[in-house]
């Protein structure tokens, strides 16, 4: 049985409980909103990056009340600096549990990674050397964090354009050692895992042989881009600013066929285009889950 | 245990391009990740530079956006963000401009830059209902001199000695080009009574009543000071103004 | 403040009661709307985001060069149709100089 993170919320929730197994979604862009609402045919979720809601009121709140009236909400945190050295910012928590509370997300999920150093927050997904240190601040970072909001978060893999001399773990075994001592769940980026293994010279299919899949609760598809690295060889971008480049469709095919329908997002965060073409993407991504759900439910039947 | 150095050494390289490519950091294919860590320099400091663009795009217009990259770059690298919620960034982006020699022959430029950061603050503010013209009437004729005012929590005022008003609207959107006068004193009232932000320029005797009763002084000390200022100020249309422009949410008495 | 003028407790009131006897209007009418310059959308600024920064890694490397005229006008911005009052135009200047970083 998959793990998927199921809508479970305490009574006199504020919001439609609705499921978000087996459906695919587009990150939420404000620019979008009057299409979206005028779009009656849309039956996906939709992802914020939980930072743009952090602000008191106005038009931010208004907006995401009518868009999560109406569909699953995804809530995915973007510069906690879960992997930081340094203590989590405490204020900075409150409002991430305060938009779960106030929202009732379906999903909430944050990165492996650090942005935030001394009282900096450098705006990138900062890449850690994966070493026991490094393993004991994740994890006691994503104890604090699903203490704060009452729930299992998601960790998703990042995308990294170098190496740590120092790291002691594959990413994989880091990631899986994060989910036995914390208990949380995965968000599997399948870009990002093409990005990385590309960058590093290494095999995706490989890095999916070794992933988790049981711990999946949410995946991520997004474009990227490509420059090289100066010594010769290609060096991809996580720029989310183009559609969904066809080998990542192919591993996400692959890792849907192993793990059944998994909640999937398509990113698109530059150069941001129409409603209908993020929702085309995501309707592309749901015709690979519905395909699967059905050899999947098949295939759990017979075994 | 030693702490490990990746974060410090992250810090102070990232921001600064002279500095040599941090020690421990390696590349699959071997040598130095010089330009993969420069991905990263890129990373920050180009979306540090973006949001400032989207935060400040009347400035962004004013100067030309090449321009504005520049000085953008200039002040992510001194005063890179504190909290990670950049809709809060540029704080101290005005005072930078305003000590930013080659933007010294556009004084103009930092009130402008002022006007864009109450802005995008009142549009994430607080939602707060303005105040009713029965508050005000509720209070008996003897006790208004004492009355205070509790400023909206979206309400600015950026008091300029230039046309900081309308050089802000000729360059928010895609506006013809036009010639300005900048060398008449505004004063912007910034408020957000429902969901719209909205800006109006108002006389400088009644920017200083505004700010005195924003500031929390009685209704009495407020007119004083704003009728020191100009003898012309009109105490009941500038109350007509703290009734109608949403930049209060309460009186008291 | 140094000099202030007192203002009596009598004119206060008059001058309160004279705005409250327009404010319902005004709030409808909308003597203040005529003011309003204008109203700019809920398009979000200063997002935060979980992609890449934009453009090549030249654009985040790249040193600022203030040297000689770099900062001279040339015509891209709209300051070239702001005038000051002393009749300067408000382009940037050249420097003849390194400015400290």
């Amino acid at each position: 049985m998959n793990s998927h993170v199921s809508v479970v919320e305490d009574a006199g929730t504020r919001f439609p409980d609705y499921a978000i197994r087996g459906l695919s979604g587009a990150s939420f862009k404000p620019e979008h909103f009057a299409a979206i609402s005028a779009d009656d045919a849309y039956d996906g979720f939709l992802e914020i990056h939980a930072e743009n809601y952090m602000g008191d009121g106005g038009a931010p709140h208004r907006n995401l009340s009518a868009i999560r009236e109406r569909f699953p909400v995804s809530l995915h945190g973007v510069c906690m600096s879960i992997g930081g050295q340094g203590a989590l910012d405490a204020e900075h928590l409150a409002r991430f549990a305060a938009l779960v509370r106030r929202y009732e997300p379906a999903l909430v999920s944050e990165h492996l990674a650090w942005s935030t150093h001394d009282d900096a927050f450098l705006n990138d997904l900062l890449p850690l050397p994966y070493t026991a240190e490094t393993l004991a601040h994740v994890c006691a970072h994503i104890d604090q964090v699903q203490e704060a909001i009452g729930r299992p978060l998601l960790l998703e893999n990042p995308s990294t354009y170098l190496l740590f001399e120092e790291s002691t773990y594959s990413e994989t075994d880091f990631l899986e050692e994060v989910t036995e001592r914390t208990g949380c769940g995965l968000l599997l980026d399948v870009n990002n895992v093409f990005v990385s293994a590309t960058n590093h010279g290494t095999s995706a299919l490989d890095y999916l042989a070794q992933f988790p899949l049981e711990k999946i609760g949410e995946i991520h598809l997004a474009g990227h881009a490509e420059q090289d690295d100066g010594e010769g060889h290609v060096l991809l971008i996580d720029s989310h600013d183009g559609p969904v480049a066809d080998p990542v469709w192919k591993l996400y095919e692959i890792v849907i066929g192993q793990c059944g329908p998994i909640p999937t997002l398509v990113e698109w965060d530059n150069d941001i285009p129409d409603w209908p073409v993020l929702k085309s993407e995501a309707a592309a991504a749901r015709a690979i889950l519905d395909r699967h759900a059905e050899t999947y439910m098949l295939g759990r039947r017979h075994a | 245990m030693p702490e490990a150095r990746h974060e410090q050494d992250f810090r102070a390289a990232i921001l600064d391009p002279q500095k040599p490519t941090p020690a421990g950091l390696a590349s699959a294919f071997g040598g130095v990740p010089k330009k993969r860590f420069d991905v990263y320099r890129n990373n920050v400091t180009m979306s540090l530079v973006s949001a400032l663009a989207e935060i400040f795009p009347a400035v962004s217009r004013i100067v030309g956006e090449e321009r504005f990259t520049d000085l953008a770059r200039l002040f992510v690298r001194e005063h890179p963000p504190k909290s990670p919620l950049l809709f809060r960034y540029g704080e101290h982006f005005p005072a930078f401009i305003d000590g930013f020699a080659p933007a010294a022959s556009m004084p103009y430029l930092a009130d402008v830059a002022r006007i864009e950061h109450a802005w995008l603050s009142a549009y994430h503010a607080a939602d707060d209902a303005s105040l009713s013209p029965e508050a005000l009437s509720a209070i008996a004729p003897e006790r208004l001199p004492q009355a205070r005012f509790t400023r909206h929590p979206a309400a600015a005022l950026v008091r300029s000695q230039y046309a900081a008003v309308t050089i802000f609207n000729a360059n928010r959107g895609e506006q013809e080009r036009q010639r300005i006068n900048a060398g008449v004193p505004e004063n912007g009232l910034v408020t957000r009574p429902e969901i719209e932000v909205q800006l109006v320029a108002i006389a400088a005797a009644d920017a200083a009543f505004l700010h005195e009763l924003m500031a929390g002084k009685t209704l009495a000390e407020a007119a004083g000071i704003a009728a020191s200022a100009d003898a012309a100020f009109d105490l009941s249309a500038a109350i007509g103004l703290v009734l109608t422009s949403g930049a209060f949410v309460a009186v008291e008495a | 403040m140094s000099t202030k003028t007192i203002v009596s407790a009598a004119y206060v009131a008059g001058a309160v009661a004279a705005a409250l006897s327009t404010a319902t209007l005004a709030t409808t009418t909308g003597a203040v709307a005529a003011e309003k310059e204008k109203c700019y959308g809920v398009s979000m600024a200063g997002k935060n985001d979980c992609a890449a920064g934009p453009g090549t890694t030249c654009a985040g490397t790249s040193k600022v060069d203030y040297q000689g005229n770099a900062w001279t006008f040339v015509d891209a911005g709209t300051c070239a149709d702001i005038d000051l009052p002393d009749g300067r135009m408000g382009s940037l200047e050249p420097l003849e100089r390194d400015l400290p970083a």
